[in-house]
């Protein structure tokens, strides 16, 4: 018989470690001018250096560096007094050089660490990921693999490539073992990778899509006996294509090699690539045969000595931190933690503050995006904020708190908007839309409500206040939702000598 | 000193997807030995004040701006490709059947 996840986590302990990669979104590549943009006809953007031409000379992008100690500076790294390039040779077509031009044993930022929070059993809990390095290099061409069975690069007739990509600036932020996270690796791959992803975010280095490729995760996974203080034989796991895949690779990972524990086998050193669909992870070349990139530094390119002013003014540009900024707008919003994490995690932080930036009401802002909002976004599966704007938001909250809207008719609004009907207020005049406040008609409705439940209206003259529901649904009902609920209870009360 | 094995030039040579035979190997290996020879002989002169470099001139810090220049063209980037199709670069089939 075999072993679900949370059978696997009680006999291992599971082991992680991740390497992400991040395009930087600079205009030019690491080492020549060509432009980094997204979605080229092929081999548009190539020159000799790229192509690894003999004799041509690369030349470092400065804002590549500066993007990347940003990052060191953001992880709580050390930025080195003296780094290098080095060569890391392989022969695969996907570079037309026959190597990556990397950073080997002497990387730009050292030693940093990113705290997490992670949900657990008794509650929100903080988690520290330690950071191994961070470190420039190149990204690599794409390769489109054509024939055999299944257009795999496994026995295909032969492969077309296209170098655009190639030499696009590439940092590699790797994570020291993360150990002690018991059964919550799965959380604590995922928080991390959240958190790193919101902090280049912040600080505008990559467009950070992780559908897109700009941001790539690897999962390292091993397993050893719980308490048996040793590490097991890892797996790297690529493909990793979103948080929630993340996630999924570690859970995956754990409960296939505890099954190959179990059954007496042993873990394979491999890389393993993992299956959208069905969260598995499958093998992919194996590692026995240790790699040998015979890593050298690179002699066309000159060391990168940053000195201390150079880091203190790149220092001093560095943004509030995601974790900071959720924690004062907490605070500012007095929202509770579960439905700050909410936000978060539905990505709609920023519009909700950019719709109370405007004016809104904190609380009524929340609910709309989180509510009506999400709502209608879940049923087209899509984004709610390529919905409807923040200023849009945000004007139909003013007009529920001036009276104009009932939430009833603001939920209208917000649909024809979401409808391409136009603006709220085209929305309102169009559908005619408008809170019934004229006193006469009002008292219409109720003498007419009054009329047909005469039993009713005798309560409440009586002094049975709460069956005056009856009456004031019966006046909704007849205005079609367009009158203010609390207006015609307090007519109405009045009108059966009830009021104040 | 120095010492380079005829395993160890096997090795590079798979590495560097070179092939060799045997005679190949036992002579490169022999000649490789004696360059390595020559070339160690550096280390006879020099001292431990003298820290390895990668770079004859001390130059550090060589950046360019971050601006895009003309590419060259596909037609340009595919002149010496020994096969192309759909202007992209056509190479053999990279792993077989697994």
């Amino acid at each position: 018989m075999s072993l679900n996840y949370d059978q696997a986590v009680e006999k291992y302990e599971p082991t992680l470690g991740l390497e992400v990669h991040v395009e930087l979104n600079t205009k030019s590549k690491m080492f020549c001018s060509c432009s980094t943009e997204f979605g080229g006809a092929p081999n548009t953007q190539t020159c000799p250096v790229c192509l690894g031409m003999p004799g041509a000379l690369p030349v470092v992008n400065g804002k590549a560096i500066e993007s990347t100690i940003l990052i060191g500076l953001a992880l709580n790294c050390s930025i080195a007094p003296f780094s290098r390039f080095a060569r890391k040779n392989y022969f695969y077509p996907d570079m037309p050089k026959n190597f990556q031009t990397s950073q080997y044993d002497e990387p730009i930022c050292v030693n940093g660490y990113l705290d997490v929070e992670i949900e657990t059993d008794e509650g929100v809990k903080p988690f520290r990921v330690e950071i191994e390095r961070v470190h420039m290099e190149e990204d690599t061409g794409k390769s489109l693999h054509v024939g055999g069975a299944t257009g795999r690069i496994h026995g295909a007739d032969y492969s077309l490539l296209d170098y655009n990509r190639a030499g696009i600036p590439l940092v590699e932020i790797v994570t020291k073992i993360v150990g002690g996270t018991g059964k919550y690796a799965p959380q604590v791959a995922r928080a991390y990778v959240t958190e790193l992803r919101d902090i280049l975010r912040s600080l505008g280095v990559s467009d950070v899509k992780m559908e897109q490729g700009s941001m790539r995760c690897d999962v390292n996974l091993s397993l050893a006996p719980i308490g048996s203080g040793e590490l097991g034989t890892r797996s790297e796991t690529k493909n990793v294509n979103s948080l929630r895949s993340v996630e999924r690779a570690v859970i995956g990972e754990v409960v296939r090699q505890s099954n190959r524990l179990e059954a007496g086998e042993r873990i394979v050193q491999e890389t393993r690539h993992f299956q959208e669909e069905s969260g598995q992870t499958r093998s992919g070349r194996s590692k026995e045969q240790a790699e040998d990139y015979r890593y050298f530094p690179e002699p066309d390119l000159v060391p990168v000595v940053p000195d201390s002013a150079w880091i203190e003014e790149l220092r001093a540009t560095l943004p509030e931190k995601p974790s900071t900024r959720r924690a004062r707008l907490q605070e500012e919003w007095s929202v509770p933690a579960k439905e700050m994490t909410s936000l978060v995690n539905a990505g709609l932080l920023d519009v909700v503050e950019e719709t109370i930036t405007i004016g809104a009401d904190p609380t009524r802002a929340r609910s709309w995006w989180l509510g009506e909002v999400s709502r209608l976004a879940n049923e087209r599966e899509v984004d709610p904020t390529t919905l409807i704007t923040p200023a849009q938001v945000a004007e139909v909250i003013s007009l529920i708190a001036s009276g104009d809207l009932t939430d009833k008719l603001a939920r209208q609004v917000v649909e024809g908007v979401i409808a391409g009907e136009g603006t709220p207020a085209e929305v309102i005049s169009k559908r005619g839309l408008k809170v019934v406040s004229d006193d006469g008609a009002l008292m219409a409705a109720i003498e007419a409500a009054i009329a047909s439940q005469p039993d009713t209206a005798e309560r409440v003259r009586g002094g049975n206040i709460p069956a005056a529901g009856a009456l004031i649904g019966a006046v909704m009902k007849a205005t079609g939702g367009q009158a203010d609920a609390a207006k015609v209870r307090e007519l109405l009360l009045k009108h059966l000598g009830q009021g104040e | 000193m120095a010492a380079i094995s005829r395993d160890d030039v096997a090795h590079l040579a798979k590495l560097a997807r070179i092939e060799m035979n045997d005679s190949e190997l036992d002579h490169l290996a022999k000649e490789m030995d004696v360059i390595l020879g020559a070339v160690a002989r550096v280390q006879e002169v020099a001292s431990a004040d003298v820290p390895p470099t990668s770079h004859p001139i001390p130059v550090n810090n060589v950046v360019r701006e971050d601006v895009v220049r003309p590419s060259l063209t596909p037609q340009e980037a595919l002149s010496g490709a020994p096969a192309q199709s759909e202007d992209r670069f056509k190479v053999p089939q990279i792993l077989g059947e697994e």
